[in-house]
């Protein structure tokens, strides 16, 4: 419930992965990765399709198992680390969108790791659930079947349910994918007033857009590994992952953050 | 009716159905959620072997058969849960494996293939006090989670990824799925019967589905429906003396098909209340210069209510019609 992060160990990562490696059908797709968040840091991992990017998420979440290496969650090795409640996960899809549930009860599914079972909601989750929609620009239509929704709009409940949970770790897998501009920069206005208020953020971006002011770093990757870490700088806006190209080495040029757009 | 109520057996089994009928649809509901609307009836084949296993140790059946389904749905999914189940072949083999062993055991038993019947279409004279009991208390057991849990297994059948993020104990809550699917069969047997009560499970969500909006008023809805139909089917089964399973699974499917046009109805009537795709004040600054366009010729004079959905457009109102909006201006309608 605190936005203190616990003191196991020495330092204020909220989230610090290293040696990551996972292998998807015996194929390397994330081969010994570092990456860390710390409190009230916003960080984006980049990268082209294919890049790792996703699959780093859902190891970190323990969605998929890892091959090797560390992942610590305020301070707790993955393992051990029950605290849910302080992490808000938007998956890049969601079989949820084919639901014929209301967006309201979508989204009070992100209240779930701070309920009891059979307790009913309190008024803390009903106005939790009110502010995230509101923070999305989606209450009007939060009595609306979900699979009635635009791509769009399902993407803007989908991070509603993550927001509903206040939580201090939001890891965000390609949000803005279907969101229209307008509401993509609503969307960096709340995140920045989170960040701002201390919660930690890692968000898999494929076009940095309207969430740039948002960032404070970016890990790029290739291939499974970090081939930048550092500031957004001058990584193109509209950066192209160059999934097509099969370079063995890496382009120095990326190592400085100097991509072309 | 009096005479219907008088009768204890009928007493008995309408009390068995009026509980399969709440129970069904409630597991249903989550069953339709995880688009697993067939496995009740695969959960049903594996209770025939239950069955046949009661007949030849000269057992009482629901309990031997609730046993039998419980262990078949635990094992069909720890294997889905392994990824080994992915495909349809392996539980097919259990399903009708299922079938084929409760026929033979209960040809061994002596009692051959005919005894099976009244637990296949459910019959009304063989539900016992003993029966009534165990189904009250089993019924107890599966609406209890199904109802108070709903919130978790909703998250776990919509969403496992986000449920496990939650801290959801997805596993255990997907094996407490299957496993009060597998009650909910069996008990159905005296009344549905084994191969007709995955229709009681899937038909009234199906049709609450076209009713209502929503997870928990489909889940309510849903569980109306199937008391409605359990209960008549079993009282009019009584006067057709037919098998009840027959007629409630009718009885169902023709709620459904009354709910199709229903829903049409329903839709055209919230149409009233479409919105237009909202447009955030920011694009104002855009210079969205819009083009006037006239509207073909007009002989129709739109007004509120005139039978044509409308929408608030700004400062006007649109009208709604073979896929144009239309918008008055002067002395014409302009497309929106």
């Amino acid at each position: 419930m605190s936005n203190i992060p616990t003191s196991t160990v020495p330092t204020n990562d909220v989230l610090a992965a290293a040696d990551l490696s996972v292998e998807l059908g015996g194929l390397p797709v994330v081969r010994g990765i570092d990456l860390r968040v710390g409190q009230g840091e916003a960080v984006a991992l980049m990268g082209g399709n294919g890049s790792g990017k996703s699959t780093v998420i859902r190891a970190l979440l323990r969605l998929i198992p890892s091959q090797r290496g560390s992942v610590r969650l305020f301070g707790t090795p993955l393992s051990g680390f029950r605290d849910w409640s302080r992490i808000g996960y938007v998956p890049q899809h969601s079989t949820v969108t084919q639901s014929t549930a209301k967006v309201k009860e979508v989204v009070s599914a992100g209240r779930l790791a701070r309920r009891t079972p059979f307790v009913p909601m309190r008024v803390t989750d009903r106005a939790a659930i009110a502010d995230a929609l509101t923070a999305v620009g989606i209450r009007d239509r939060a009595g609306h079947e979900m699979t009635r929704l635009s791509g769009g709009q399902q993407q803007r409940v989908l991070i509603a349910r993550a927001l509903a949970g206040q939580p201090d770790l939001l890891v965000l897998d390609e949000p803005t994918a279907g969101v229209d501009l307008a509401h993509q920069r609503i969307l960096a206005d709340h995140l920045a007033g989170l960040v701002r208020n201390g919660t930690s953020v890692l968000v898999v971006l494929h076009e940095v857009g309207p969430l740039r002011g948002l960032i404070d770093r970016a890990v790029v990757l290739h291939e499974g590994r970090v081939i930048h870490n550092g500031p957004l700088g001058n990584l193109g806006e509209h950066y192209q992952g160059r999934h097509e190209q099969e370079e063995s080495t890496v382009d120095s040029s990326w190592l400085g953050g100097t991509v072309e757009p | 009716m009096t005479e219907l109520l008088s009768l204890p057996f009928m007493q008995r089994a309408l009390l068995a159905a009026l509980l399969t009928g709440l129970m069904a649809p409630a597991i249903g509901t989550y069953i339709v959620q995880r688009r697993l609307s067939l496995l009740g009836d695969g959960l049903g084949h594996v209770a025939i072997a239950g069955v046949g296993l009661a007949l030849i140790t000269r057992q009482a059946p629901i309990p031997v058969a609730v046993a039998v389904c419980v262990l078949g749905a635990v094992a069909v999914e720890i294997l889905r849960q392994q990824g080994k189940a992915t495909g349809d072949v392996g539980l097919a083999i259990l399903f009708y494996g299922g079938l084929a062993a409760g026929v033979l055991m209960s040809g061994i038993a002596g009692a051959g293939a005919g005894a099976l019947a009244q637990y296949l279409f459910g019959s009304l004279t063989t539900v016992t006090g003993s029966d009534l009991t165990l189904v009250g208390v089993l019924a107890l057991v599966v609406l209890v989670p199904a109802i108070g849990l709903a919130p978790q297994l909703f998250a776990v059948c919509s969403d496992e990824d986000f449920a496990r993020v939650q801290g959801q104990p997805v596993r255990l809550y997907n094996l407490l799925i299957v496993t009060l699917a597998a009650v909910t069969v069996t008990l159905a047997m005296r009344t549905v019967g084994l191969l007709l009560v995955s229709a009681l499970m899937v038909v009234p969500v199906a049709a609450s589905q076209n009713l209502v909006r929503g997870f928990y008023a489909t889940l309510g809805c849903a569980m109306a429906i199937g008391v409605l139909v359990s209960v008549g089917g079993a009282a009019g089964s009584y006067f057709a003396d037919t098998a009840p399973g027959a007629l409630i699974v009718v009885l169902a499917i023709a709620v459904f098909a009354v709910s199709w046009p229903a829903s049409v109805l329903l839709r055209r009537r919230r149409s009233a209340e479409l919105e237009l795709p909202e447009l955030p004040e920011s694009i104002e600054d855009e210079e969205l210069v819009l083009p006037h366009v006239k509207a073909d010729s007009h002989e129709h004079q739109h007004y509120p209510g005139c039978g044509h959905p409308y929408v608030q457009h700004g400062d006007h109102t649109d009208f709604i019609h073979e896929g144009h909006r239309h918008a008055q201006h002067a002395d014409h309608y302009d497309e929106h």
